[in-house]
């Protein structure tokens, strides 16, 4: 193993940072679009669906440039973050997890929402007729049996995050120890004539990182799923 | 009256309509399947809403369409013993017979209901490794456990080999003996009645 280049854990530390900190701020709102996809019988939830999916099929050049729009300094809600909280975007690690947050978010939704609508609504009338309240019966039965899909959901989001791209360069450009993640360095390092090793060492990481987190998550959900066969994989 | 109950609820094309009062000990609903026993359990349950009509248990109304009442199923203090067990298959035996226990107002302790039922064995086990037989037996204890004012059994003999019926039905009789709890269950089997002298009471004739 040849150990990595102070840049290249410049990279990884920062793409690291970007993902967790990404998918641990969108999970709780994915989770709650998905209970509320799965469970709602309202009008207007294909609507919120339909939304929520866009950033799977809208090119991430305009999910960058919509960013830009809404969460820029001057956009109507970064301007009122920055104003109020302080919090802002432009040209910041904190608008690479944005992006990488929207990118990430229907395929977490999906995820969730798959493995909530599997739960079996009688075991939950069976709580209540045990005495559980709907909060009690949430956390000790539907949570723990969509787990599986709550684990599922924050690989695929973590893959993602990793792996976003072109929604982060056009909201927050390629700026080197602030939003240049691996995927933005690797595309930096192909601008440069005679960088093949270098782009070679970077795709390396890449493809190691993206493993071990599958890896990881598939040893986490055997580990929890003792006696149930839970499988992220 | 232990079991008052006076309902009409439409499902679909059909309408289940029940008007029935019972001081036994032990009440059999008795119909043939399709008849709505398993909703009126659910009614009384507080799973599913009567459209009209009253449901009061000792004394206590649960539901009651002309007042208003609609008491939430974790406050009807019911013991349900589903005919499908609902077992929670993410908790061991011991959590799931325990997952009720927490209210209050318990009136037999774990180690009584694990003689009584004869569980000790199974304590550790998961509930999808557990015979037709064991899930039954766990499901009443998981029952009784919750404290439950009355038990609600919904076919509690029907899935089960003839040792494990004369084995259950034991266990019926010396809950309605020993616990002094009033019993509502559900059966399509005119024998099962008999066999534990329940008072009877026919639905959707």
């Amino acid at each position: 193993m040849i150990a990595l280049t102070p840049d290249e854990w410049e990279v990884v530390r920062l793409s690291l940072k970007v993902s967790l900190v990404a998918v641990a701020a969108v999970t709780p709102v994915a989770f709650a679009i998905a209970y509320f996809l799965a469970r709602a019988r309202v009008p207007g939830k294909l609507l919120i669906d339909a939304l929520v999916h866009l950033p799977l099929v809208l090119p991430p050049v305009v999910t960058g440039w919509l960013l830009l729009l809404g969460f820029g300094n001057n956009g109507p809600i970064g301007g009122w973050l920055n104003a109020h909280l302080g919090l802002s975007f432009m040209f910041r690690w904190t608008g690479a997890a944005l992006a990488a947050a929207v990118m990430a978010l229907p395929l977490m939704v999906r995820a969730m929402r798959l493995s909530i609508e599997a739960v079996d609504r009688r075991l939950e009338s069976a709580a209540r007729t045990l005495g559980a309240g709907r909060w009690r019966t949430f956390a000790t039965v539907t949570l723990p049996l969509s787990l599986p899909g709550v684990c599922a959901g924050l690989v695929l989001g973590f893959a993602r995050s990793i792996g976003e791209f072109g929604a982060t360069i056009s909201f927050v450009s390629n700026i080197p120890g602030e939003t240049r993640t691996l995927p933005l360095a690797i595309y930096a390092a192909l601008q440069v004539p005679g960088t093949d090793a270098q782009v070679f060492r970077l795709a390396a990481i890449s493809v190691t990182l993206s493993l071990g987190a599958l890896i990881a998550s598939e040893w986490l959900a055997r580990r929890m799923g003792a006696g149930q066969g839970g499988h992220v994989l | 009256m232990s079991f008052e109950v006076r309902v009409t609820k439409a499902l679909g094309d059909a309408e289940i309509a029940t008007d029935f009062a019972s001081d036994a000990p032990l009440t059999a609903l008795v119909g043939r399947s399709g008849a709505g026993k398993t909703s009126i359990l659910n009614m009384i349950a507080g799973l599913s809403r009567p459209d009209r009509g009253r449901i009061a248990v000792a004394g206590e109304t649960l539901f009651d369409a002309a007042t208003r009442i609609n008491l939430a199923p974790e406050t009807r203090r019911a013991g349900y013993v589903f005919q499908d067990h609902r077992l929670f298959p993410h908790k061991r035996v011991r959590a799931n017979l325990l997952y009720g226990a927490g209210r209050g107002g318990g009136w037999i302790g774990f180690d009584d209901v694990v003689a009584l039922l004869g569980v000790g064995r199974l304590l550790d086990r998961w509930p999808r490794t557990l015979s037709g037989g064991e899930a039954q037996r766990v499901a009443i204890g998981r029952a009784l456990l919750s404290g439950p004012r009355f038990l609600l059994m919904d076919e509690p003999l029907s899935a089960l080999d003839n040792a494990r019926r004369d084995e259950i039905g034991a266990l019926i009789l010396r809950i309605r003996d020993a616990l002094r709890v009033p019993i509502l269950l559900v059966t399509h089997d005119e024998r099962e009645v008999e066999r534990l002298g329940a008072a009877r009471i026919a639905i959707g004739d």
